[in-house]
């Protein structure tokens, strides 16, 4: 009988792990990837200077008019942000009542962030909070008109103000009615699924600049003398529609990934149609669609910039607005401006892209994922 | 021989164009166990189908428990609460845990407590031998298990007749044996069952009748010792040649 001893483990070779393993690898592992990674390098070095040149170095950070954006060398003109930030969250909303504005923002943010956190509970009540008391307190205090507050008519609305209400009436109006056109698709009953089909197909045939100029254009001529409605309202409608049938289709996809068997297993248990629905195939359908229904979000998010040409001032209307200000008129001042509202609509695009990762990984169910 | 628990009476269905079944009779005592077989495409997933309406037959009748099968949805829900169905693909809830597949029916369609619904799911996946699992999603457990889920799913409906649509088709060889334990053990205790397996074993240890289909017909029925031994049918002889 021979005895067996193992063999002691030894170190790896110093050169393949640790920071100098991973760079033989990732960065360096051919003469191509070597030279990929030194221009890759110099490109990035390169823009890292000119955007800090432009937005740091060379950029003008105090000043009461243009006077002070006119160095010979002239990065950013962030005095014209300062001085017109209010004019690009509230647009022409009346100083005095701003603070209606603010509390609003505070109330969603309140409601909003324990909802996006899966580990905090009450989710019914929040929702409740959201979806019902949330709308009606928004309506009353941005409009007024109502227990003494003034009343601002929505053609003063403006900004940021503008863009988030736009966006977040048609993100949440867009996902329960994409959802409704989708199941009514793929319905047994020909009536229901014809009309689900031509709105699909309508609305997705047609510009959303389109849609927007029916509603504020058009749809006035067919109304009845004194009836009419607010610019604003008309435009939510539209917009909400027009990204429900986009909602609609990536609803649709997701649907048609759950297999057979599913709606069999739930049928041989019981369950009616509006149960199964809502118990076996929606959890699975739009959990799958997760990112295709925020690309839809961020798509409705950006294409609020639309309702500028029926008249509404969002935040990239308000900016072009005030380029026109001749008190602030440098060669920087369109750039700075532009960066601006970008940069905005970057970090909310941008944050709902990460959360909807952070979700996808939080919902996995499979072996590795939970 | 009681009064039949499951009558079917000169049914007939189509795929299209495609006669799928055709005029079977077939009635079913209260605890009768039955094991179906044929070869693929002779019709007997679909007869077992009809029995809880996943799919619709064309003629003829079929009664559960004395309800009639037609497009009547009060008729249809009470047939589907007391018939239990057991998958190839075991088609779990792959997003439920293994507790809320077995509690979905009975909180969402008995309208149970859930406490009480969640003690039920708990003692039949103690029975399917599982009991450690309630909490992993479907994903986490080998097939064997998932099948026994399945079978506990069903379970908790608290059915008077299950049905087995080749439950150990889709298994590894060393998965079969656990799950035709556990519905050897369901058999023992009564149950009325159909199953659609090719378990000859299965057959002769636990069945009272061995029904044989081809080309959507009921070739041959018979007690098993009879069945296997003493074929009548030349078509049942082939098959049983080439399946023991």
């Amino acid at each position: 009988m021979t005895g067996f001893t193992p063999t002691p483990a030894r170190p790896a070779p110093a050169n393949t792990v640790g920071f100098v393993g991973w760079a033989r690898e990732n960065l360096f592992a051919t003469k191509l990837d070597s030279l990929l990674t030194v221009l890759a390098i110099t490109l990035i070095l390169y823009v890292i200077k000119v955007v800090f040149g432009w937005a740091v170095i060379d950029a003008s950070f105090s000043g009461s008019d243009r006077t002070a954006c006119l160095k010979d060398v002239q990065g950013a003109c962030w005095p014209f942000i300062e001085a017109k930030f209010g004019q690009f969250i509230y647009g022409r909303y009346p100083d005095a009542e701003r603070w209606r504005v603010d509390l609003v923002f505070a109330a969603g943010l309140i409601g909003l962030v324990p909802m996006l956190m899966p580990n905090v509970g009450h989710k019914r009540a929040n929702m409740i909070f959201l979806l019902g008391f949330y709308p009606v307190f928004a309506f009353i205090m941005l409009t007024g008109g109502v227990l003494g507050l003034a009343a601002v008519d929505t053609t003063d609305w403006g900004g940021l103000l503008v863009t988030l209400v736009v966006a977040v009436t048609g993100i949440v109006a867009s996902l329960p009615l994409g959802i409704l056109l989708a199941l009514g698709r793929r319905s047994d009953l020909p009536i229901v699924r014809a009309l689900c089909i031509g709105f699909i197909e309508i609305f997705r045939g047609v510009p959303l600049i389109t849609v927007l100029f029916m509603a504020s254009v058009m749809l006035p001529l067919f109304l009845p003398d004194g009836v009419n409605f607010d610019k604003l309202v008309r435009c939510l409608i539209g917009v909400a529609l027009f990204s429900s049938a986009y909602m609609a289709e990536v609803v649709r996809g997701g649907l048609q990934a759950i297999p057979k068997g599913q709606y069999e297993a739930a049928a041989a248990l019981g369950l009616s149609y509006w149960k199964t629905t809502r118990l076996i195939i929606l959890p699975q359908a739009l959990k799958l669609v997760i990112p295709g229904i925020v690309n839809t979000f961020i798509g409705l998010f950006k294409d609020t910039t639309l309702v500028l040409i029926v008249g509404l001032f969002d935040l990239l209307g308000i900016v072009q607005l005030h380029f026109t200000d001749a008190s602030w008129a440098t060669p920087e001042t369109h750039i700075t401006g532009y960066v601006f509202a970008g940069a905005v609509f970057w970090l909310f695009c941008f944050a709902m892209s990460r959360y909807s990762i952070f979700m996808e990984n939080h919902l996995s169910t499979d072996r590795n994922g939970s | 021989m009681s009064d039949p628990v499951i009558r079917i009476n000169k049914m007939n269905k189509w795929f299209g164009n495609f006669h799928v079944l055709r005029d079977i009779n077939l009635n079913v005592a209260a605890g009768e166990k039955i094991v179906i077989c044929g070869p693929s495409g002779s019709g007997k997933s679909t007869l077992i189908r009809c029995i809880n309406r996943l799919e619709a037959h064309q003629e003829g009748e079929i009664e559960v428990e004395g309800i009639t099968l037609d497009g009547s949805l009060k008729n249809l829900e009470d047939i589907r609460s007391n018939v239990g169905m057991v998958f190839q693909q075991f088609n779990l809830f792959p997003h439920m845990t293994v507790l809320e597949n077995c509690t979905l029916s009975p909180i969402w369609v008995q309208q149970k407590p859930k406490a009480e619904a969640e003690k039920l799911a708990r003692e039949l996946l103690a029975r399917v031998r599982i009991p450690d699992q309630a909490d992993k999603y479907p994903g986490q457990l080998s097939g064997g298990q998932q099948q026994r889920v399945a079978i506990a799913r069903a379970l908790c409906m608290n059915p008077r007749i299950m049905l087995f649509d080749e439950p150990t088709s889709a298994l590894d060889p060393e998965m079969i044996k656990e799950v035709l334990d556990v519905m050897v053990e369901l058999a023992e205790e009564g149950m009325t069952m159909l199953c659609v397996t090719h378990e000859m074993g299965f057959a002769r240890q636990v069945a009272d009748r061995v029904i044989f289909m081809d080309e959507g017909e009921i070739v041959e029925e018979n007690a098993p010792e009879a069945f296997f031994s003493n074929p009548k049918n030349e078509r049942t002889q082939l098959f049983l040649s080439q399946v023991l």
